[in-house]
């Protein structure tokens, strides 16, 4: 099993499309299992009888089953995701309009949690078992059991209706990202916390440490040079893994703080019964997910030389 | 991607079993003080959930609108919520509802996933394949989105929330099991078990599946929390059990709207959703301290 790294890279990617079309057979018989017409489902209970019959011929519903899963693709494949039933505007505009606002606080989110988490981790680990690592400590346990928009609610009443520094809600202004990022950030770092501080503490009992320090490194040196990257291997992982946190979380935070992103259009969705756009934003969550791991999974394989592509 | 595990001796088998009697994992766990503080705080929540009505004056569904959003006092010690309602008693009989979502949920997911992970793990080939390839999918929508989708499809109420929560617990399920299984079955006392010509789901059942009580214990209890956290946020958004029932995350997205003027109605109910899930991680903290310190869950 060669073919280093590019063929590596190039497996991993092959072997995405199966999930990918799974992923696709999952959104486009969710309105298919559901009771009920499914032309009147994506055309609204208010549409005409003429609009339902318009939808039913454009997906080819009175067609074979998999025929009108050909169409579906066909369609994704030119981006049209049909029209939501609310607005009546096509489900990728409605998506577009909403995307930089999530991918803004989840990008905030990510930087925030990635930043202390790592940092935090790396300063109690050279500190084990003293009053900082025990605050640590507690503060990590702390964030890995506060639910995201209980949390979001705790900082817009002492921030907001209490102290008036902060803004509420909305996105008027840049203070506006402050405390959701804040919100949505805290679980992850907590997570990437305590892996950096055990990860960091598992490399610091090893033997070439040890031999580091009988030669005479001064310990700045031996964690900087031996200890960060071997301990850093594992947190890439679970900084992959907590994109489904923070992709999950955006949800519940963008509708705790009236943040205009795409989680406040499913939820919106979701309530109005939009089936079009319910189907275009899970795809597009799906999606996300599916790339980020794949570029976490390569990258893995990048910075640990010992993983064997296979 | 075959790793070969390294058989171990019978002997080493011996010890492994003795190292995971329940009272020697017991005891461990009672000397761990974290692990207690919060098997203390569970056993509070289930038994004050247990005694509601006869440790509480108040009916939780009894609006009394001229007290409403009222503050703390000493007869409404939480206040009072936008019906007037008394929401200590509506946090505490929550902790009904919470828990109860909680343990079906994560149980539904355990039924379904420890039998596929098992039977993914051992047979190998086109059925762990197919498995996998399903388990991807449903992994493929991040945390929380898969609960949500369900429920999109589902409709409200406490049956369809237990059923979201606990299909899209399945996948961790199967994954913990497969890898115990993967690593079991490759164990000399299964492969002269099989020697002897015992059928695979006996010795799945009486060799394989022993293996796999110490991490399904420690994974379920950190499961529960999630299934808690994760039902909490589709009550938040208004997608949970149906009012007037009381309930931590639905009682929070309606405190939103209140915020402004009464903030004892934010801070009860997730105070209580907050210690109900860190009791269950610590518990299944202590648990895999316990049992042994360097065991895997997910």
């Amino acid at each position: 099993m060669t073919g280093g790294f590019v063929g590596f890279a190039v497996r991993r990617l092959l072997a995405a499309i199966p999930t990918l079309f799974g992923v696709t057979l999952i959104v486009f018989f969710m309105v298919r299992m559901l009771p009920g017409d499914p032309a009147r489902l994506l055309a609204g209970l208010l549409a005409t009888q003429d609009e339902v019959n318009r939808i039913r011929v454009q997906l080819g519903l009175t067609k074979p089953v998999p025929v009108q899963y050909a169409l579906f693709l066909a369609g994704l494949a030119r981006g049209d995701l049909g029209k939501s039933t609310v607005t009546q505007a096509p489900v990728m505009y409605e998506i577009g309009v909403r995307l930089p606002a999530t991918a803004l606080l989840a990008a905030t989110a990510t930087v925030l949690s990635v930043l202390f988490g790592v940092a935090s981790g790396l300063i109690v680990s050279t500190r084990q078992y003293t009053s900082t690592d025990y605050v640590v400590t507690v503060l990590a346990l702390a964030g890995i059991s506060i639910p995201v928009f209980w949390l979001g609610l705790m900082l817009m009443m002492v921030f907001a209706v209490g102290l008036h520094v902060l803004p509420a809600g909305g996105d008027a202004s840049p203070l506006s990202l402050i405390l959701p990022s804040i919100a949505l950030a805290a679980f992850s770092l907590a997570i990437i916390e305590r892996q950096t501080r055990s990860s960091m503490l598992e490399t610091l009992r090893q033997d070439y440490v040890r031999t580091a320090r009988a030669k005479g490194l001064a310990e700045g040196w031996v964690v900087y040079r031996h200890v960060l990257r071997n301990s850093l291997i594992p947190v890439v992982t679970i900084i992959g893994l907590q994109s489904a946190t923070l992709l999950g979380g955006a949800i519940l935070t963008e509708r705790t703080f009236s943040w205009p992103g795409i989680g406040t259009l499913l939820v919106n969705s979701i309530q109005a019964r939009d089936y079009p756009v319910i189907q275009g934003v899970v795809l597009l969550f799906a999606l996300t997910f599916l790339v980020i791991n794949l570029l976490v999974d390569i990258l893995y394989g990048y910075i640990d030389p010992r993983i064997k592509y296979s | 991607m075959a790793t070969s595990t390294p058989a171990l001796s019978t002997a080493d088998l011996a010890r492994e079993r003795e190292f995971h009697h329940p009272l020697a994992v017991l005891r461990r766990l009672g000397r761990n003080k974290i692990a207690v503080a919060g098997l203390v705080i569970l056993l509070g929540m289930v038994a004050s959930s247990l005694l509601a009505p006869a440790i509480l004056p108040y009916n939780p569904n009894a609006a009394d609108l001229d007290n409403a959003l009222h503050p703390p006092t000493l007869a409404h010690p939480f206040g009072t919520d936008q019906l007037g309602r008394d929401l200590l008693t509506r946090v505490v009989y929550g902790g009904r509802i919470s828990l109860l979502i909680g343990v079906i949920a994560v149980a539904l997911a355990a039924a379904v996933g420890v039998p596929l992970g098992l039977m993914s793990g051992y047979y190998s080939g086109f059925f762990d394949l197919v498995v996998q390839r399903v388990m991807d999918v449903m992994l493929a929508f991040p945390g929380f989105l898969l609960a949500l989708t369900l429920i999109s499809l589902l409709g409200v109420g406490l049956t369809n929330v237990i059923l979201s929560v606990g299909i899209s617990s399945i996948p961790v399920y199967v994954r913990l099991i497969r890898g115990v299984t993967l690593s079991t079955r490759e164990l000399t006392y299964v492969e002269s078990a099989r020697s002897i010509g015992m059928r695979d789901w006996r010795i799945m059942l009486r060799h394989v599946l022993p293996n796999t009580a110490a991490p399904i214990i420690v994974q379920s209890s950190l499961q529960i929390g999630l299934a808690i956290l994760t039902a909490a946020g589709l009550g938040f958004l208004g997608l949970g059990v149906r009012p007037p029932t009381p309930e931590w995350g639905t009682m929070l997205g309606d405190a939103v709207n209140y915020l402004l003027s009464s903030w004892f109605i934010a801070l009860f109910p997730g105070l209580a959703i907050f210690f109900a899930i860190m009791a269950f991680n610590l518990l299944g903290d202590g648990l895999r301290d316990a049992f042994d310190p360097r065991m895997r869950v997910l």
